[in-house]
């Protein structure tokens, strides 16, 4: 049987995996084994449903109910002295399992323990909006939605940061190809010009390690350059790499390579 | 070309003549001289003071983190280098160490050295430079040109290490790929020798400075609650009022084995910002010099090695690859394809100079990350300018943006 290939995934893929390959997991530790992140764990337990949680890398990870995120993270800052949200994003699940894993980074510098709060939504789900809590999450919140298209219920200002206002597609989809779409590859012509100037202007070489042949430095052959248009027959003369204005130039020296000095102690 | 009309309509953002409120919206960048890159800052005006300020970043905005989901671990490295570049080893050290934690390696000690001394010294540099710059927006010209002298010092020595002086890429999961160079201790004692009398030249030009003290003192000043809120992490955190160092608190590498002290302030202001900035130096030089003895007693007991021992994950060592056939084809599946780690999640948090850099990474068995998220310090520190700025007066702003000490490649990465 073929194996299964998400069809909405366009990301890069090896290109060959032993087929009997099977990944080793980054161990997890059962979160009794440490004192501090049992306490909190059974402090979210008590009020709200705990879906999974585990220890991995010395850090709680704890799986919540959407519907509960705000909530949780309030507790969290107000009782258990989780008193900075570090970071918070999303991951990309829908080739799998038809949605986003939102992730909350949290710190707590009293206790010197990092907790991950994650929770599962679905596909056009939103979610609610911590920016009451955490002033910071206003803008990870905008960057997600830049990303990822989903919203935060209650967000002062659910705009795009980093992309243009006006962009079509969420970059860190896993549907969209890393050179961009085709929104995306004439953004600029389409905005300045208009879509009937895209035959005139041209697709943008995004190819920075292209190298044109014709091209009038000729740049792969130094010494070699030739006006742009000349036929290269491959023999042409090496041209001098230095050059001096004839008869000098005003008030500067002429230059003799002998007489200079080459300085090879960094120091001076 | 010329005969094609474009569609842009000339507008007037910046100016609004006939308001009943009387206000002023103001477009400062995203190519203004102290936006320390491309920052834009829509600020509303009621005369100088700022009612509403609204920062606009992304015209750097390069997709660092989708780029990572299409690389091997590997290749992502020196694309780091192009996020925080004043400081771009403490990049490559974040990145590496998230890593290996996913892996499980651990270091051979001798690297470790070599890769504090190259945090320390990207710290130098980096502070060394927000120096330079913020003493320039505000008009102390000299001090820009003393500050630059000494970072050139150190981009020297970086050099001589990696062959590079501002996009590093000199420290590799696993280990760092070389050893210092026979001058780099020797210069870099003389370096450091002389940096406290070099501190103290900038303390003189400005500590007493009635200029820098008017556009410093109480000005800019962000409470404990409101740095804990917006992610505040670094010198941001510490002037306002939080001892909190990740190096100390949660130390990585060796820095459990030196001594140093974490300068904190409780003013909050630009001024107890610069007065940290000035105090880090010091205690780097400090950590630099423990860390030079650390060097000399590895060279004492024998430990040569500099990569870690694990042929999953790591090429083994360039004399094994030319003369063994099993290290060559693993060194060649590694560079091909990449290595695997184990599926998981990390994040991890270092203590670059600008504040808390951490990488969060899925793995899911493959050669490229499933998910790559970088916590950069720079992206709330710019984000708080939101909150930070009304309030404040236009040439306040320059001052603040100064002392918030951004770098654009890291905002919008």
């Amino acid at each position: 049987m073929r194996a299964y290939k998400p069809k909405d995934d366009v990301q890069a893929k090896p290109y060959y995996t032993d087929r009997f390959y099977k990944s080793p997991q980054v161990p997890k530790s059962s979160p009794e084994s440490d004192e501090l992140f049992s306490a909190d764990l059974d402090a979210i337990k008590e009020k709200f449903e705990v879906l999974d949680a585990y220890i991995q890398v010395g850090q709680l990870v704890v799986y919540i109910n959407p519907q509960d995120n705000f909530k949780v993270l309030e507790m969290l800052k107000n009782e258990r002295a989780y008193s900075q949200l570090s970071e918070m994003s999303a991951i990309d699940w829908i080739a799998d399992r038809g949605g986003f894993e939102v992730f909350y980074q949290m710190l707590s510098m009293a206790k010197r323990k990092r907790i991950r709060i994650k929770t599962f939504i679905k596909k056009g789900q939103a979610i609610n909006s911590v920016e009451k809590l955490f002033r910071s999450a206003d803008w990870s919140e905008r960057e997600m939605f830049d990303m990822f298209g989903i919203e935060a219920n209650g967000h002062p200002f659910m705009k795009r940061i980093l992309m243009p206002y006006d962009w079509q597609g969420h970059p860190l989809l896993k549907t969209y190809p890393l050179q961009g779409d085709e929104f995306a590859a004439w953004y600029e012509v389409d905005k300045i010009y208009g879509k009937e100037a895209r035959d005139i202007i041209g697709p943008e070489i995004r190819d920075t390690a292209r190298v044109d042949r014709y091209d009038s430095e000729r740049f792969t052959l130094l010494g070699h350059e030739v006006p742009k248009g000349t036929k290269i027959t491959g023999d042409e003369p090496k041209h001098k790499e230095s050059y001096q204005e004839e008869g000098g130039v005003f008030m500067v020296k002429k230059f003799d390579r002998k007489s200079s000095v080459v300085i090879d102690d960094p120091q001076r | 070309m010329a005969q094609i009309k474009n569609r842009l309509t000339p507008f007037f953002e910046n100016i609004t003549f006939d308001r009943e409120d009387n206000e002023l919206i103001l477009n400062f960048g995203p190519q203004h001289p102290s936006a320390h890159g491309q920052l834009r800052l829509m600020l509303h005006l009621q005369q100088e003071m700022i009612t509403k300020a609204h920062p606009d970043i992304g015209y750097l905005h390069r997709g660092m983190e989708k780029m990572a989901e299409n690389m091997i671990y590997n290749e992502f490295m020196p694309t780091t280098d192009r996020m925080d570049y004043i400081a771009s080893s403490s990049n490559n050290y974040g990145f590496a160490l998230t890593v290996e934690k996913l892996i499980g390696l651990e270091v051979p000690r001798r690297a470790k050295v070599i890769r504090m001394m190259l945090l320390e010294i990207n710290r130098l540099m980096s502070h060394i430079f927000w120096l330079a710059t913020t003493a320039l927006d505000i008009g102390a010209m000299t001090v820009f040109l003393y500050a630059f002298r000494e970072r050139e010092y150190l981009m020297d020595i970086i050099e001589g290490y990696c062959g590079a002086r501002l996009t590093h890429a000199a420290i590799r999961i696993g280990g760092v790929p070389l050893d210092i160079q026979d001058s780099f201790i020797s210069q870099l004692k003389t370096f450091l020798d002389k940096l406290p009398e070099n501190i103290k030249t900038y303390e003189d030009l400005l500590d007493t400075n009635r200029i820098w003290l008017m556009r410093m003192e109480e000005v800019g000043t962000i409470s404990t609650e409101m740095a804990l809120s917006w992610g505040c992490t670094g010198p941001m955190l510490r002037a306002s009022g939080v001892a909190w160092d990740i190096r100390k608190e949660e130390p990585y590498e060796l820095y459990d084995e030196v001594e140093f002290n974490v300068p904190y302030s409780d003013k909050g202001d630009n001024f107890a910002r610069y007065r940290i900035f000035m105090e880090e130096m010091r205690e780097s030089a400090k950590i630099l010099y423990q860390t030079i003895d650390m060097y000399e007693k590895c060279v004492k007991d024998g430990q040569t090695e500099l990569m870690a021992h694990a042929p999953k994950y790591v090429s083994a060592p360039k004399l094994d690859i030319m003369t063994q056939n099993y290290s060559l084809m693993q060194h060649f599946v590694l560079v091909t394809q990449g290595m695997r780690p184990p599926v998981g999640e990390v994040y991890v948090a270092t203590e670059s100079p600008k504040g808390e850099l951490g990488f969060f990474i899925n793995s899911q068995g493959g050669p490229y990350p499933y998910r790559l998220k970088v916590r950069a310090p720079s992206f709330w520190h710019a984000g708080i300018l939101t909150d930070l700025l009304p309030g404040h007066y236009i040439p306040d702003v320059v001052s603040i943006i100064g002392t918030t000490n951004i770098v654009f490649g890291e905002v919008d990465r």
